[in-house]
C-alpha cells in the first residue's frame, strides 16, 4: 500500500527528514512517535503533498504509483487523507459546503456520480453520529469558532465521509481533554478496516491506549530509530525519548 | 510557494467573455465637446427647451471645474476632445419599438450576454431596458407594467411623455454642481432608464437595465432616475459590459433615487466593464455618481454592488437620510486584479431622527491592483438617535496588491451611535492546502474562499444575479493566487 524508501526532505535548505524507511500494508495501524523537532509533521506534510518541502532523495510509492509526482489534490482523490494538527478556519464557507465539494471531488475521480443535496445530507447525518456532532455544525463556517475538540472531531467526520485508503492523523490527540479524546478515538476505531491503513503521528503514548496500533516507530532527528509493537510505546513513556537517543539509530 | 506559483501561472488568463464587438452600423457624433455638441445631442433627442437649458448650464459649470484628484487612483489625463459623445445603432433614434423591429444583430448581442430580451424566456420575471452605447434599444414588459401604473422606460422617452416628473426630480438628488463627472454627465447624457412606481404599488417583477458600450472611442453617459412614491416597493438591477479594446473608454453615469414615505428601493449592480488586460492596457474608466434620497419617513434604500470590472472605478453610492426613521444600506464587493484600481465606498448622511445605516464593504485585491474603501458617515445636528454600523473587510491575494481604507466619521449629535469595524486578511497557504488536501482544485478552492468572504453581500442580491455574481468572482480572480 505505502512504501517509503530512504526519504530525505528539506525546508529552506535545512535537512529535516534524513532517510525514512517505512512500509505500511492494508489494514495496518502504525504509530509514529517522537520528540518535538524530530520531523513528524514534516513527514505528514510531505506525504500529503504540501508545497515548500524539497525532496532531495528517496521515493514514496502508494498503491504502485509514485506519490511524490502527484499534486496534493490528486493524492487526496486517490485516497490519501490528512487529519490536520491545526485545522484552518475558512470564514463564511459553511462546513457542509466544503464537505460536499470534497466528497464530490473524490467521487468524480472514482468515476461515480456526484451526490445530490438530499443523498448527501442523509450520508452526513449518519456520519455525524459517529463523532457525536450536532447537525448545527454543518451550517457554521469551516472550523470557525470551533473549540479544539470540535475541530478534531470535524477532521474525523471528514475522514468518515471520504473513506480514505490511507489516513494520516497528525497529532490528532493534541489539545483534547479526556472526553474528546475518547470520542475521537472511538470514531477512528470505527473506521479501522482491512483495506484502510492508518498512520498516527503523536507525541504522547496516551492516544495509543485508545487507538491500539499494530506497529510503533520512533522518529528522531529525521530517521526512524526504533520500531516495535505497542509495548515500545509504553517503554518510551517510562524511559523518555532520551532513551532512544542513547541507543542510536536502528540498524 | 514557488511550486504553487508556477502551477498558478499555468492557468489560462481569465477570459473576459463579454469582450466581443457587435458589427453594426452606427450614427456617431464626431469626437469633441463644445456647446454645439450639447445642443446637437439635445436636438437629436428632440428635447424640450428646459432640458437643453439645463444641459447648457451644466456644461458651462463643468468648464469651471477641475478634475478631482483626491481619489486613490492614477491615470493619464483624459482628452475630452478625443471622445465621441453620442453613438447609436442606425435607425434606432426613435428608441425601442417592439422586439420584432429590433435589429437581429443586437438581439444576438444580448443573447450572447445572457440578457433576457425575449419576454417568454426562462428569466421572464425580469423586465429589461437594454442600453446600447448612447441609446435604449429594447424595453420589455411595458404593457404588463403599465397595468400597475408603473413607468419603466428609456430616459429619452420619459423626457417626451412625462416632462413634468423630470422637471421635478432631475438633478434633485445629484445636482450638476455636485462634482466634475456629474456636471459632465448632466451636459451630455444620452439615455438611461426612468422608473416611477405609483403610491402603494409593489412592483411585481425585477426591473433591470443592461448597459453595453460597443462603439470605439465613445463615452457612455447615462442617467437613471427612479422615483418610488409613498408605500411603494421596487427592486432594480443593473448590469454592464463592454468589448475588449486597447484604448480606455469613459463611462460617467449619474443615478438618482428618490424614496417617499415608507417606500423601499433596492438597487443592485453587477458591474463587469472590461477591466483592461493583465498589463493594464485598455479598460473602462468608471466614474459614477450614485445617490439616493430617503425623502419620506420610514423610507428605505439599499445599494448592493458587485464590482469586478473597469480599469478604474470611482464610485460612492450614497444615501441621504432625510425622512425620520429612514434606513440606508450599502453592501459592496469590489474585486481588483492585474492593474485595476478601485476607489469605492459610500456616504450615509443622517439628517432625520432615528435614521439607521448599515455599510458592509468587502474589498478583494489581487495581482498588482489597488483597492480602496472610502466612506463617510455624517450625523447632522438634528438626527436624534441616529445609528450606523460599518464593517470593512479586505482580502489580499498575493503580495503585490494593495488595500486601503479611508473612513470619515462626522458626528454633530451626541445621541448618535456609530460603530466601525475593519479587518484585513490574506488567503493563506494553509487554507488552500486544506482544501486541496480534501481533493479540491486550486481554482475551486480560491473561488470558494472568496465567495465565503463575500457571503453577506452576495446574499443581498436577487437570485438571478447572485449566481452570476458568484461565477464572476471566480472568473475575475482566476490565476491570481500565488
Amino acid at each position: 500500500m505505502l512504501e517509503i524508501k530512504n526519504l530525505h526532505a528539506s525546508v529552506d535548505g535545512k535537512d529535516i527528514l534524513k532517510g525514512i524507511n517505512l512500509t505500511v500494508k492494508p489494514g495496518e495501524v502504525h504509530a509514529i512517535m517522537g520528540p518535538n523537532g524530530a520531523g513528524k509533521s514534516t513527514l505528514s506534510n510531505v506525504l500529503a503533498g504540501r508545497d515548500g518541502y524539497e525532496i532531495t532523495q528517496g521515493s514514496v510509492t502508494f498503491q504502485d504509483e509514485d506519490l511524490l509526482a502527484l499534486e496534493a489534490e490528486e493524492r487526496a482523490r486517490r485516497g490519501v487523507f490528512l487529519a490536520f494538527q491545526y485545522p484552518v478556519e475558512i470564514p463564511g464557507v459553511s462546513n457542509i459546503y466544503l464537505l460536499k465539494a470534497a466528497l464530490n471531488a473524490v467521487r468524480t475521480h472514482q468515476g461515480l456520480e456526484e451526490l445530490d443535496a438530499m443523498d448527501f445530507l442523509t450520508l452526513v447525518r449518519e456520519k455525524l453520529k459517529l463523532v457525536k456532532m450536532d447537525e448545527d455544525f454543518m451550517y457554521r463556517g469551516v472550523n470557525e469558532g470551533f473549540s479544539g475538540g470540535e475541530k478534531k472531531r470535524n477532521e474525523i467526520l471528514q475522514m468518515a465521509l471520504l473513506e480514505p485508503t490511507l489516513a494520516i492523523l497528525d497529532e490528532t490527540d493534541s489539545g483534547l481533554d479526556i472526553d474528546a479524546l475518547k470520542t475521537v478515538s472511538e470514531g477512528v476505531n470505527a473506521l479501522r478496516s482491512a483495506d484502510r491503513s492508518i498512520v498516527m503521528i503523536t507525541h504522547y503514548q496516551r492516544l495509543l491506549d485508545y487507538i491500539v496500533p499494530d506497529f510503533v516507530h520512533v522518529l528522531s532527528d529525521g530517521q526512524i530509530v526504533k520500531s516495535g509493537d505497542k509495548e515500545l510505546a509504553k517503554e518510551l513513556e517510562s524511559k523518555g525519548y532520551s532513551w532512544v537517543h542513547a541507543e542510536g539509530p536502528a540498524a | 510557494m514557488a511550486e504553487q506559483k508556477q502551477q498558478i501561472e499555468e492557468f489560462v488568463p481569465s477570459e473576459y467573455s463579454a469582450g466581443f464587438v457587435t458589427e453594426i452600423e452606427s450614427d456617431s457624433l464626431p469626437p469633441g465637446l463644445s456647446e454645439e455638441t450639447v445642443r446637437e445631442i439635445s436636438r437629436i433627442k428632440g428635447e424640450p427647451e428646459f432640458l437643453l437649458e439645463w444641459r447648457l448650464e451644466a456644461y458651462r459649470h463643468w468648464l469651471t471645474l477641475e478634475t478631482p484628484e483626491w481619489a486613490h487612483v492614477n491615470y493619464p489625463e483624459i482628452d475630452y476632445q478625443a471622445i465621441s459623445y453620442y453613438s447609436a445603432p442606425k435607425d434606432k433614434k426613435d428608441g425601442p419599438k417592439s422586439l420584432d423591429e429590433v435589429d437581429p444583430e443586437l438581439l444576438r448581442t444580448y443573447e450572447k450576454l445572457g440578457v433576457p430580451l425575449e419576454e417568454r424566456a426562462r428569466l421572464a420575471g425580469v423586465a429589461v431596458d437594454a442600453v446600447f452605447d448612447s441609446v435604449s434599444v429594447a424595453n420589455t414588459f411595458q404593457d404588463k407594467l403599465a397595468e400597475e401604473g408603473i413607468l419603466f422606460m428609456p430616459f429619452s422617452k420619459a423626457v417626451k411623455q412625462h416632462p413634468e416628473l423630470l422637471k421635478k426630480y432631475l438633478g434633485s438628488v445629484v445636482s450638476y454642481r455636485d462634482n466634475y463627472y456629474a456636471a459632465l454627465n448632466s451636459a451630455v447624457f444620452s439615455d438611461g432608464s426612468f422608473v416611477y412606481i405609483p403610491k402603494g404599488v409593489r412592483c411585481p417583477m425585477e426591473l433591470s437595465t443592461y448597459f453595453r458600450i460597443n462603439a470605439a472611442n465613445t463615452g457612455q453617459f447615462e442617467r437613471t432616475l427612479i422615483i418610488a412614491d409613498d408605500d411603494s416597493h421596487v427592486s432594480y438591477l443593473e448590469g454592464c459590459t463592454a468589448p475588449m479594446r486597447d484604448e480606455n473608454q469613459l463611462h460617467a453615469a449619474v443615478v438618482e433615487l428618490v424614496a417617499m414615505d415608507r417606500a423601499e428601493i433596492k438597487y443592485s449592480t453587477v458591474q463587469n466593464w472590461y477591466p483592461g488586460d493583465e498589463n493594464g492596457k485598455g479598460g473602462i474608466y468608471n466614474f459614477v455618481t450614485k445617490r439616493a434620497a430617503c425623502r419620506g419617513e420610514s423610507s428605505k434604500v439599499s445599494w448592493t454592488q458587485v464590482e469586478t470590472g473597469s480599469a478604474i472605478t470611482w464610485k460612492y453610492p450614497s444615501v441621504i437620510l432625510q425622512g425620520d426613521n429612514s434606513t440606508g444600506e450599502f453592501y459592496s464587493v469590489a474585486v481588483t486584479n492585474n492593474m485595476q484600481q478601485a476607489d469605492t465606498g459610500t456616504k450615509m448622511i443622517h439628517l432625520g431622527k432615528n435614521t439607521t445605516s448599515t455599510i458592509i464593504s468587502k474589498g478583494i485585491s489581487a495581482g498588482r491592483s489597488s483597492n480602496a474603501y472610502r466612506g463617510l458617515v455624517r450625523i447632522g445636528p438634528n438626527a436624534e438617535n441616529a445609528r450606523n454600523y460599518t464593517e470593512c473587510d479586505s482580502l489580499l491575494m498575493g503580495d503585490t496588491c494593495a488595500a486601503h481604507t479611508f473612513p470619515y466619521i462626522e458626528v454633530k449629535n451626541p445621541t448618535a451611535q456609530v460603530e466601525h469595524e475593519a479587518s484585513t486578511s490574506k488567503i493563506s497557504e494553509d487554507q488552500l492546502f486544506y482544501c486541496k488536501q480534501r481533493g479540491m482544485d486550486l481554482e475551486d478552492a480560491v473561488s470558494m474562499i472568496v465567495n465565503g468572504f463575500c457571503k453577506e453581500v452576495i446574499h443581498q442580491l436577487p437570485m438571478e444575479f447572485a449566481v452570476e455574481a458568484q461565477n464572476l468572482l471566480g472568473l475575475s480572480l482566476e490565476g491570481s493566487v500565488g
